[in-house]
């Protein structure tokens, strides 16, 4: 089976916009949470600065920003027929529902044309898993062989309609969340922009570009920037066919993800299991019991959304980010929030930053619509 | 390869009591989610061993409006009193949901949102879905709701056999 390498990435968070600002933010447990004046019940978020933004769309603004520092890192020219775009957002231009076209649609199309994307862009909208089943179909599409490059780009940024929303839902802690703690309340909403570049080789730039009969030796104009040697090596979505806005009491869908990715993996060669974390009483609760029923009890296990909050569409790409930095640096990150275990039965959570020589981890989210979804990441693929 | 359609308008409450009747659930539903759910009774309402949890069996939906149609339900909603049973349908992918709940399908189950209604693009996702080793089989469909009374449907029963 063909590798897929991730060879670009592009950052906006309220902590940082490149890899090791962010990652420095999140080993100093620096967030940018607060307390925001709500319609009219306030919320406590970690959200992007919008002062000195004048662009018709927010939106729009940080989901191009990421991806062309992806493209950028990559060194790949975006208007290629043989480069896709996958759009992952959960709402999108949601805020603008009464006077403009919000479908999704529209927003990867807007994206498309500023990049420069020439194929027709696909939305992967999953509700809170739909970051990870963006790069899950990045992954399938190099797979293919129709394509050389994937941009995958997740993007949310908060409005009236989602906090409300999850506010009627009592989802909304207005304290900083504690994920997989015995005292958490539940989430925090956050915004952020998140992007990979995908390839089948491990090089950046098209200096190795294969299939286009044109670039069939190395391209001298386009130098490797990097070698990035980051494998996503598989993935899986499963659903609980249980409930539309409550996770499974066994974990059967996380389970069976899990199950999927790990075939024929130890656990002893993980670093670390980066899960979904939320902080909500039942998605923590449901992922320790998958967690123990696909034999990863042992495993560290740590959560972002005490950093971050909940990013929804840019969550699986952003977190899988910070994963993979952590991992070149050795290190498995703390859990923002956690400080006494509140899931039966148990689980390893990383409390605190631990070292870790261990070049493999897996991510994990869970969402609305009983979906749930595993990624298997792996460094030094290529050697 | 079974494919049905619901035409534009018809009666869903008629088409539930004709297919259905025993599912009450039902009449909670967004349009979105009642058309998918409706789609599937139609295509899978004779299969043998139905309700048996299964793994193999992906739920593929596709559609240019997404749930829009329903986030101004939500929206209307929010400026008074913010309605919970409205918000958990602003989602793509509920409808996914409710079909695989429905159906005790564990199998992946997606969402997918492109710029118009394209059979080459769809057929295209749907054989690297297929990818999953353990998808044999997929319900597909392209659902577009743009209000709860106007939409364009067509829902495939797919095998890999039939893909490959």
């Amino acid at each position: 089976m063909t590798k897929v390498f991730c060879i670009g990435c592009g950052l906006v968070t309220p902590v940082g916009n490149t890899p090791s600002e962010v990652l420095a933010a999140v080993r100093a447990g620096k967030s940018a949470f607060r307390l925001y004046d709500g319609w009219p019940e306030p919320y406590y978020a970690s959200l992007l600065d919008r002062n000195g933004f004048e662009g018709p769309s927010f939106f729009d603004h940080i989901a191009l920003q990421a991806a062309r520092t992806a493209v950028q890192e990559a060194g790949i020219d975006a208007s290629s027929s043989r480069v896709g775009l996958v759009l992952s957002t959960i709402k999108g231009n949601i805020e603008k529902i009464d006077t403009e076209d919000v479908s999704l649609a529209a927003a990867a199309d807007t994206l498309a044309k500023g990049l420069g994307v020439k194929t027709a862009p696909v939305v992967v909208s999953n509700a809170c898993i739909s970051g990870l089943a963006a790069l899950l179909q990045g992954v399938r599409m190099i797979r293919s062989g129709a394509y050389d490059h994937i941009i995958v780009v997740g993007a949310e940024v908060q409005s009236r309609f989602i906090v409300t929303g999850f506010q009627s839902l009592k989802a909304l802690s207005l304290n900083p969340c504690k994920p997989f703690d015995a005292d958490r309340e539940g989430l925090n909403v956050g915004e952020a922009a998140a992007a990979m570049v995908l390839s089948a080789q491990p090089v950046s730039g098209n200096y190795f570009s294969g299939r286009d009969p044109k670039n069939q030796f190395p391209d001298t104009s386009t130098k490797p920037t990097h070698f990035s040697n980051w494998e996503i090596v598989d993935g899986a979505v499963r659903n609980d066919a249980n409930h539309i806005s409550g996770p499974s009491r066994t974990g059967e869908g996380s389970y069976n993800a899990l199950r999927y990715v790990l075939e024929g993996v130890s656990a002893e060669e993980l670093a670390f299991v980066n899960v979904h974390g939320t902080a909500t009483r039942y998605n923590d609760q449901m992922e320790a019991i998958a967690l123990n029923r696909a034999g990863l009890q042992d495993v560290p296990v740590n959560a972002l959304k005490g950093i971050f909050g909940h990013t929804m569409g840019a969550a699986g790409i952003l977190e899988s980010i910070v994963s993979m930095k952590a991992c070149d640096a050795g290190v498995v990150l703390p859990t923002q929030g956690f400080s006494q275990m509140g899931v039966e039965p148990a689980v390893n959570v990383s409390a605190q930053e631990r070292k870790t020589d261990k070049k493999a981890f897996v991510k994990l989210l869970s969402g609305f619509g009983g979906v749930n979804g595993a990624l298997l990441f792996r460094k030094g693929g290529a050697e | 390869m079974k494919q049905v359609s619901i035409p534009s308008g018809a009666s869903l409450t008629e088409l539930y009591r004709q297919w259905v009747g025993d599912y009450p659930k039902f009449f909670k539903m967004d349009t979105l989610s009642k058309l998918g759910f409706l789609l599937t009774e139609m295509l899978v309402h004779d299969e043998p061993d139905r309700f048996t949890f299964r793994e193999d069996r992906a739920v593929l939906v596709f559609s240019r409006e997404g749930c829009v149609t329903n986030d101004r339900h939500y929206a209307e909603s929010m400026k008074d009193f913010p309605s919970p049973a409205l918000f958990v349908y602003t989602l793509p992918n509920i409808v996914s949901g409710e079909i695989s709940i429905r159906n005790k399908w564990g199998g992946e189950s997606s969402a997918y949102v492109l710029e118009s209604y394209d059979e080459a693009r769809i057929w295209e996702l749907v054989r690297q879905a297929f990818q999953d080793k353990c998808t044999k089989s997929a319900l597909v469909a392209w659902i577009d709701c743009t209000s709860d009374s106007e939409w364009l449907t067509t829902a495939w029963l797919v095998n890999e056999t039939d893909m490959f």
